[in-house]
């Protein structure tokens, strides 16, 4: 069972049709990226999913919940942080943490707000008014907000816009346990390395609708662009290679690849022709190329 | 009953309570300027009912008054705050039934009128010595006419998107509605015009029934002021239920 299971969703606000017909299951225990430019329509999915948003048409369903028709199991089993940083100014982080929980039924779960307390780095600041925190710390509540219930599906919609090394390194370690311990974690972020380097299936999503999906490794595959680039002495390239589009950058000769068993012929026409490499690189296509190459289909 | 809705109605109480100086000391101090002023000007001119003065008629009215404005503000400035600012988000994520949110909402409204109202009453115990004839009437019209204001804040909350809207929704409908309902003066003192206009005006059948608790006398039969309340209750509250079922400028 698809710990998300998203089928033919549509919404339209006014003259814009947000969702159009999408079509998407994450499994129990991924590390999930959905990605996109502003206004593809993420937000508006994990919205619909939360019940923030009424789908138009179309199911989603939530651990196998449907998020209207069983809208109290399907909340449960999912946690959302939010893009926006909100706060009630009226509270402190604990009891903020406190009232969150038993809107979730949970009466008696100070241990795991202690311990979602001290894994954000919020302990001293656990009594402090929401108002008095800086950005980076709301987010940190934020997050912990979301995880007071322990939900099996967690959401993170642009968790690391706007907040420092330390916070997004930190925040990324607490997700690899929690997936570790078998909770599902989806992701949506403009930071592409971070997808890249988290999740190991991505979504790409364009004017509302699902473009791209598939394993990274797959994503990265279907996408040519392998290069080597050589400073050669002398400075020139033998005939040979005149097949693999040479071209320049700087002092640098490039070659493009199809793939890496190309490097060792490479190597043998530069010794016959008497050309030593002083210096070598190989370059990779990345999430952000596939990314790019993708949405300008 | 979830205690999602135990939860929703301890944060409301928490939310009015941490900012008590403004909730329900203003409002006490507010009754009691227009005690003071309308009490000096016009005691003695006036006499609503047989035997009862302008001051003792005046009390009953301006605690209602105040207990209708207060319950209102609590639901429609709780809503407001949340929506404008976002943080109403956390309240529409978790598991929360329309129900629970409507009853922990209204309930809050409720207990900061009723605490205005008892405020209202401690205050004004050293300026006359006021009769309560039927304290259970008294209770009864303070607690549902609460509740009414407080389904209007709910409503007003929700569709209001800005201050300004609900500023408008105050001071248009709200005001009138209270200070045309017969606070400061008995409607029998109105020409008769303005008396079957005061009929229409349910706020009227909530402060005259009020009243009854105190003095045992009204304009209307406290029955009939009751079933009015009661049924304005009803129909609040299914429109209430129904906005909040259908997610109405909550859930887009």
């Amino acid at each position: 069972m698809p710990a998300i299971a998203v089928r033919d969703v549509r919404k339209r606000f006014r003259t814009v049709q947000a969702l159009d017909g999408v079509d998407l299951d994450i499994f129990e225990g991924e590390f999930f990226a959905l990605l996109g430019p502003n206004g593809a329509g993420k937000t508006t999915l994990i919205n619909t999913l939360a019940g923030l948003c009424l789908a138009d048409s179309g199911t989603l369903k939530v651990n196998g919940f449907d998020v209207v028709a069983d809208y109290r199991k399907a909340r449960r089993a999912l946690g959302v942080v939010p893009q926006e940083l909100v706060f009630d100014p009226f509270f402190n982080v604990r009891e903020a943490l406190v009232i969150q929980s038993g809107y979730f039924g949970l009466r008696h779960n100070g241990a795991w707000i202690d311990q979602i307390i001290a894994r954000l780095g919020l302990t001293q600041k656990a009594g402090t008014n929401m108002r008095a925190l800086s950005g980076g710390m709301k987010r940190r509540v934020l997050v912990a907000l979301a995880l007071v219930h322990k939900p099996p599906v967690i959401v993170l919609d642009e968790p690391t816009a706007g907040v420092d090394v330390e916070l997004r390194q930190g925040l990324w370690e607490f997700m690899r346990d929690l997936n570790r311990e078998g909770h599902t974690i989806v992701l949506t972020t403009h930071y592409l390395e971070e997808a890249e380097t988290l999740c190991s299936r991505i979504a790409m999503m364009k004017e509302g609708r699902i473009v791209a999906l598939d394993t990274t490794a797959n994503l990265l595959r279907s996408v040519p662009g392998r290069s080597l680039r050589l400073r050669l002495v002398p400075d020139l390239l033998p005939p040979l290679l005149e097949d693999l589009h040479p071209g320049r950058e700087g002092a640098m000769h490039t070659l493009e690849l199809r793939d890496f068993g190309q490097i060792g012929p490479i190597m043998d026409a530069l010794r016959q022709a008497g050309i030593t490499v002083q210096d070598m690189e190989i370059a990779v296509p990345d999430l952000e190329d596939v990314f790019v190459r993708i949405m300008h289909r | 009953m979830g205690s999602g809705f135990v939860t929703l109605l301890y944060k409301e109480l928490l939310r009015f309570w941490k900012v008590s100086f403004q909730t329900i000391l203003a409002p006490v101090v507010t009754a009691l300027l227009y005690l003071l002023i309308f009490s000096h000007v016009l005691e003695g001119r006036v006499e609503a009912f047989p035997g009862v003065s302008y001051t003792t008629f005046l009390i009953p009215g301006l605690a209602m008054m105040s207990i209708l404005q207060n319950a209102f503000a609590n639901s429609s400035s709780s809503l407001i705050q949340s929506k404008i600012t976002g943080n109403i988000l956390f309240v529409l994520l978790p598991p929360i039934s329309p129900g629970e949110f409507f009853l922990a909402y209204v309930g809050a409204a409720i207990v900061r009128g009723l605490a205005v109202g008892v405020g209202i009453f401690i205050a004004t115990l050293g300026f006359v010595e006021l009769r309560l004839d039927h304290p259970l009437w008294t209770l009864a019209f303070a607690f549902f006419g609460s509740a009414i204001l407080g389904c209007l804040g709910v409503i007003a909350g929700i569709w209001a998107e800005k201050f300004d809207q609900l500023a408008s929704f105050q001071s248009f409908l709200i005001m009138p509605l209270t200070f045309l309902s017969g606070v400061f003066y008995s409607i029998h003192s109105l020409p008769a015009f303005w008396q079957t206009v005061s009929h229409l005006n349910p706020f009227f059948y909530m402060i005259d029934g009020f009243r009854y608790g105190f003095f045992g006398a009204s304009d209307t039969p406290p029955h009939l002021s009751l079933a009015v309340v009661l049924a304005s209750l009803a129909a609040l509250s299914f429109l209430t239920l129904r906005l909040l079922a259908r997610g109405y400028k909550l859930r887009y």
